[in-house]
């Protein structure tokens, strides 16, 4: 093989791996101003399902709901997550550290059915010992998310705060500042970006988990990815090719703006 | 890696100091958070595993009974292992996964590759390529991947359209609905880890060897490829354990009869109420999956070391 041909051939598969993560996405949003319910039918443009969409209650509703709880998800998470990702990237060894990197590592690949239903059994243990959490529904869902995205969220900030310079902190404290002054006028601001992204990761997986909220909500605290899954089961449903358009849009801007500072940033420099 | 200059050195011997200053409390909240809702739970799994369902609430039959007398049996994995219909399905999971893991290592490993050689500005673009499907619902890219494989869906669609074909090719529910659903949602976790270690390889070697007469490709099965084992296991363990439990890809691309143990698990649970099998079912899926969790922590914490 020629290295030309080589390199032909390399790029063909490629294009070929991006076609394919994109095309559902191109689906989804042209099927979403498609007049007819039909998706192998073409029946003319049409906004009609996002009319529909907007007069959904049930999927405005849990849409609200999966928002309050992927925020606060995502503010414990990076909390925890970057004081786990802190330990991880600078207190060296310290007796226990190896169950800690387990219990970082571990969620990230555990399979949902299995962090669900054990976390249920766990809620409805405690319930039954020590009475709280009584009954189940945001509360659960939130310490259920909160536990497996803060592994995510270390993982962000461990490997932010394991490339940074550590000069510039020992300076401040050679200076004479105190070790939490030097960690919130130092440290702190050179680990936004990965404060940053590492509360998006959280909230978009919070946003995003179906089998574990549907293990640990109660009546009554349908999430949108619980209330998706319902009508996606039952049929052809238009109004979600609309709610996914809006989701991929929201996050084409995010993501184009980060792309574009980073760039313009990486310009200046 | 040196400590700060400000605090003691803490080594395994002086453990117990470390715990008691300062770093002590930054480290012990996300511990015990992690040990409260992670690790405890799987001892709650386990010890339910051992009772035998009832109709009460809660649904399981306490592991003492009133007399103070162990009451725990291994009943549901008695009935775990001589039922044919599960071991097929935890086969079958290893199977659809693996397979599934190999589909997304030969689409992710060009991809990466690639990433990792373009010029800094084509690289952030490409990455977030990679990653913007991530971003948007995963639920919702598993729903099109239905309409567009369905039997009245856009492939067989166009295909019949052109007349291509008389009838609809059967794509949803089966096996390769589940191949591609798995691959498709699992493909940026194996792309990032390849990636990463691609990017920090010593491509001089690849040069060297190439100076010295390689050809290129030899030299990529030579060099190239094993130099980004890691990156291979760290990717192909992100895909291959989630995969194993996976539920939502089954439940909507595969057939309803799809053996695939998250889905029976799910069914166990919430349509037949016997929270005590499903725990079994559960347990022993951990247990199957304990080799390679191990196998990912070890090259996490490899890379964690190189860093």
């Amino acid at each position: 093989m020629s290295r030309r041909r080589g390199k032909v051939a390399l790029l063909g598969l490629v294009v070929a791996g991006f076609a394919f993560l994109y095309l559902p996405l191109v689906v989804l949003v042209l099927f979403s101003f498609n007049a007819s319910k039909l998706v192998s039918v073409w029946g003319g443009w049409s906004t009609k399902w996002y009319l529909e969409l907007f007069r959904n209650e049930q999927i405005l509703n849990a849409a609200w709901l999966s928002l309050k709880i992927a925020t606060i998800n995502a503010t414990g998470a990076t909390l925890l997550g970057t004081m786990a990702g802190l330990v991880l990237a600078r207190f060296g060894r310290f007796g226990g550290r190896a169950l800690f990197t387990g219990l970082i590592a571990a969620p990230l690949v555990m399979p949902d059915v299995i962090i669900g239903i054990s976390l249920l059994l766990t809620f409805v243990s405690m319930e039954q010992f020590i009475g709280w959490p009584y009954g189940r529904g945001i509360d659960t869902i939130l310490i259920a998310h909160i536990t497996f995205s803060t592994a995510y969220v270390a993982v962000v900030v461990q490997s932010r705060a394991s490339g940074l310079d550590r000069s510039i902190e020992e300076a401040a404290l050679d200076l004479g500042a105190r070790p939490i002054t030097a960690f919130l006028l130092v440290t702190l601001p050179m680990l936004a970006p990965a404060l940053a992204s590492g509360w998006l990761l959280a909230f978009t997986l919070s946003l995003d988990d179906l089998v574990i909220a549907s293990f640990v909500s109660g009546p009554g605290s349908s999430t949108l990815p619980m209330v998706i899954f319902s009508k996606v089961r039952l049929g052809v449903t238009p109004e979600i090719n609309a709610l996914a358009t809006l989701l991929i849009g929201i996050v084409a801007l995010a993501a184009g703006t980060a792309t574009w500072i980073q760039i313009r940033r990486s310009g200046r420099a | 890696m040196a400590e700060a200059s400000t605090s003691r050195p803490v080594t395994d011997a002086a453990g117990k100091s470390f715990w008691f200053s300062g770093k002590g409390l930054v480290a012990g909240i996300p511990y015990l958070w992690l040990f409260v809702f992670f690790l405890v739970p799987f001892a709650i799994v386990f010890r339910i595993s051992l009772s035998e369902p009832l109709i009460a609430q809660p649904p399981y039959s306490p592991l003492f009974g009133a007399d103070g007398s162990y009451q725990g049996s291994f009943f549901n994995y008695q009935l775990l292992f001589e039922d044919a219909l599960f071991r097929a399905a935890y086969l079958n999971s290893l199977w659809v996964a693996g397979i599934s893991t190999l589909v997304t290592l030969l689409i992710g490993y060009p991809m990466a590759y690639v990433i990792a050689r373009a010029r800094p500005l084509v690289r952030n673009l490409l990455l977030m390529a990679v990653m913007l499907p991530f971003w948007s619902s995963f639920l919702l890219r598993v729903y099109a991947l239905k309409t567009i494989m369905a039997d009245t869906g856009l492939v067989n669609g166009l295909l019949l359209n052109f007349g291509l074909i008389d009838a609809p090719i059967r794509m949803l529910q089966t096996d390769f609905a589940l191949y591609v659903g798995i691959s498709y949602t699992y493909l940026p976790f194996m792309i990032l880890p390849l990636y990463a270690t691609l990017e920090r390889l010593d491509w001089s070697l690849v040069e060297a060897a190439e100076d010295l007469g390689c050809r290129s490709w030899k030299a990529f099965l030579l060099v190239t490829l094993p130099l980004s084992v890691p990156g291979i296991i760290a990717g192909a363990m992100l895909v291959f354990i989630p995969a194993t439990g996976e539920f939502v890809i089954p439940n909507m691309l595969g057939a309803s009869d799809t053996l695939m143990i998250g889905r029976m698990l799910w069914d166990t649970f919430f349509s037949e109420r016997d929270w005590t099998l499903a725990s079994s079912l559960a347990v022993v899926l951990l247990l199957l999956l304990v080799l390679p969790i191990m196998l990912f922590q070890i090259a996490e914490s490899r890379r964690e070391e190189r860093v």
